[in-house]
């Protein structure tokens, strides 16, 4: 046995305790290509059973873990094969499928559950029709689901008719929602190069290349890095903080690496991949804007914030490598606004635009997430939002994701507020000049360059 | 299982008595203790072997913890892997 040194348990213990450190999502991948069926109420009854049996004791060896090691897990969370691949097979009323996972998902206790999703960053099948044309009233009737489309890769392109849909889905997804904060729209994520084994939500799917059933960890601890940033002092150089930040993503990494082996090992399912991915929550000093701020900025957004992050991102990844084998996911820092103390702060005092948001998300994980924009925005100009940030992902070969709330019947500088973990955000201003001719083109945007390397 | 047990509050007479004697009523072996009192602030490690047929991990480190509540004292019961994990290469 190793000697554990006295002030090391007593930093671990600190961080835990006044630095928010946590695991914040341990995440099941279920694959459920065996559950298709022709019949579409067969078929969600297999998806059900399917959950039950793999999900069963998810939340209970969560807790246990969470309790002997003294770590919060603050989520439980499944993510499922993209359903629209089932319903390529049953086709139907395809809210039966979203049904079936919130009922499955509140059986089983964990507090969300993705996969009410399609991939058509080339075209759509059938199957991906009714998907993608069900989304809002499948979000509107359920609880827990969470949808993601990706329409868009370096491999394939854009699909600029998906991304046209996806504008009115956005739209329809809110307004259905209105009375409950347009709640619809923030279970969404457009995605270009989304990825098959994200445990975080939105955007969680169970991609086709997974095994049978999987165990996925995503960690945070933003916090953390922000204190050990704070204790460097001003005067220590870029180099240096970087150095820290580094040190300090190795000891949260090892964290959630025990964790998903623990939970793997006690699930008897294999451990995916860990998730390096710094992701804020409201909480006060648990936040991504913060450590750009303590790195030396007066408010995120302003002048050098792209810099800042730049850094901080390559930064956790490079100690994060070091301290797991497997990662995988996103990993990289989340910038949600609606779920970060600092970032609402900053957009409240207007120093933060969305166009700042655009081209952070050209450095960082992982695109224009949980903006609430005014409720007259129109379908038209939410697609253009979606196509630039898309874009971004398709060229630099990272996933870019939207994930974009009409705040129906309010405007810039109102407030919506989701509560828990989703946080509340400012509405805010979106240009009103039209993109409507471009995205009325539709087609596709052709693959770039940079993918035809082999 | 191995535990680290952490107990940080105002230093007095009698917390590793209290703390000691919370672990021996569960049979609890300590292994080892280092303790600190730094102005006022007590911060006590214990390696304590907590025997797997105790059953209840949960229960057993949550009373432990509630005990130390009441003492004013602020107790952690932590599973020892976690600090390996995260303090060695």
């Amino acid at each position: 046995m190793a000697v554990i040194r006295e002030d090391n348990i007593l930093e671990t213990i600190r961080m835990i305790d006044e630095e928010n450190l946590d695991v914040r999502t341990v995440t099941m991948g279920i694959s459920l290509l065996d559950c298709a069926d022709p019949d579409i109420d067969v078929s969600c009854a297999k998806i059900k059973k399917k959950i039950l049996n793999k999900a069963r004791d998810l939340v209970k060896v969560t807790h246990d873990i969470s309790r002997e090691y003294g770590i919060p897990i603050v989520n439980s969370r499944i993510s499922v094969t993209p359903i629209a691949l089932l319903a390529s097979v049953s086709g139907g009323d395809c809210k039966k499928y979203a049904i079936a996972l919130d009922e499955a998902a509140k059986e089983v206790g964990v507090n969300f559950i993705g996969g009410y999703s399609a991939l058509v960053q080339k075209g759509m099948t059938p199957g991906d029709e009714l998907l993608i044309n069900s989304i809002p009233e499948a979000l509107a009737c359920t609880d827990l689901v969470c949808s993601s489309v990706n329409i868009g890769s370096t491999k394939a392109g854009i699909n600029m008719d998906a991304v046209r849909r996806m504008g009115q889905i956005v739209r329809e997804a809110a307004e259905l929602t209105k009375d409950r904060n347009c709640f619809g729209a923030a279970k969404l994520v457009v995605f270009c190069n989304a990825v098959e084994d994200n445990p975080f939500m939105a955007g969680a799917f169970h991609g086709i290349s997974e095994p049978d059933c999987v165990i996925n960890v995503g960690v945070s601890g933003p916090g953390v890095v922000r204190e050990a940033v704070r204790q460097a002092g001003k005067d220590a150089s870029m180099d240096q903080i970087a150095e820290i930040i580094k040190k300090t993503a190795f000891k949260v990494t090892r964290m959630g690496q025990l964790v998903g082996t623990e939970a793997s090992r006690r699930l008897g399912v294999p451990f995916g991949i860990l998730d390096l991915s710094l992701a804020p929550t409201p909480a006060v000093g648990d936040s991504v804007a913060q450590i750009l701020e303590e790195i030396g900025l007066e408010q995120v957004g302003g002048p050098g914030t792209t810099a800042c992050l730049a850094m901080l991102n390559d930064a956790v990844k490079k100690g994060g490598v070091m301290a797991s084998s497997s990662v995988g996911g996103l990993s990289g820092a989340f910038i949600p606004v609606s779920e970060d103390a600092g970032m609402i702060d900053a957009a409240s005092a207007g120093t933060l635009s969305i166009e700042k948001l655009e081209a952070m998300t050209a450095v960082c994980s992982v695109g224009l997430d949980m903006i609430v924009v005014p409720g007259e925005t129109t379908a038209e100009t939410l697609s253009a939002i979606i196509a630039d940030e898309a874009a971004i992902g398709m060229i630099n070969s990272k996933t870019t994701a939207c994930r974009l709330i009409p705040a129906i019947g309010r405007k810039a500088g109102d407030t919506l507020e989701f509560g828990g973990l989703l946080g509340y955000g400012p509405v805010m201003p979106v240009r009103t000049v039209k993109p409507d001719v471009m995205i009325h083109r539709g087609g596709r945007i052709p693959a770039p360059m940079n993918s035809l390397k082999n | 299982m191995r535990a680290v047990i952490s107990t940080i509050g105002k230093d007095r007479p009698g917390i590793l008595a209290f703390v000691a004697t919370e672990c021996a009523k569960r049979d609890i072996n300590i292994i080892d203790v280092t303790q600190k009192s730094l102005r006022d602030l007590f911060t006590m490690i214990m390696i304590v072997e907590i025997p797997e047929e105790n059953g209840d991990l949960d229960r057993i480190m949550s009373e432990i913890e509630e005990a130390g509540e009441k003492e004013n004292l602020k107790i952690h019961v932590m599973h020892e892997d976690i600090f390996n994990a995260m303090h060695t290469v």
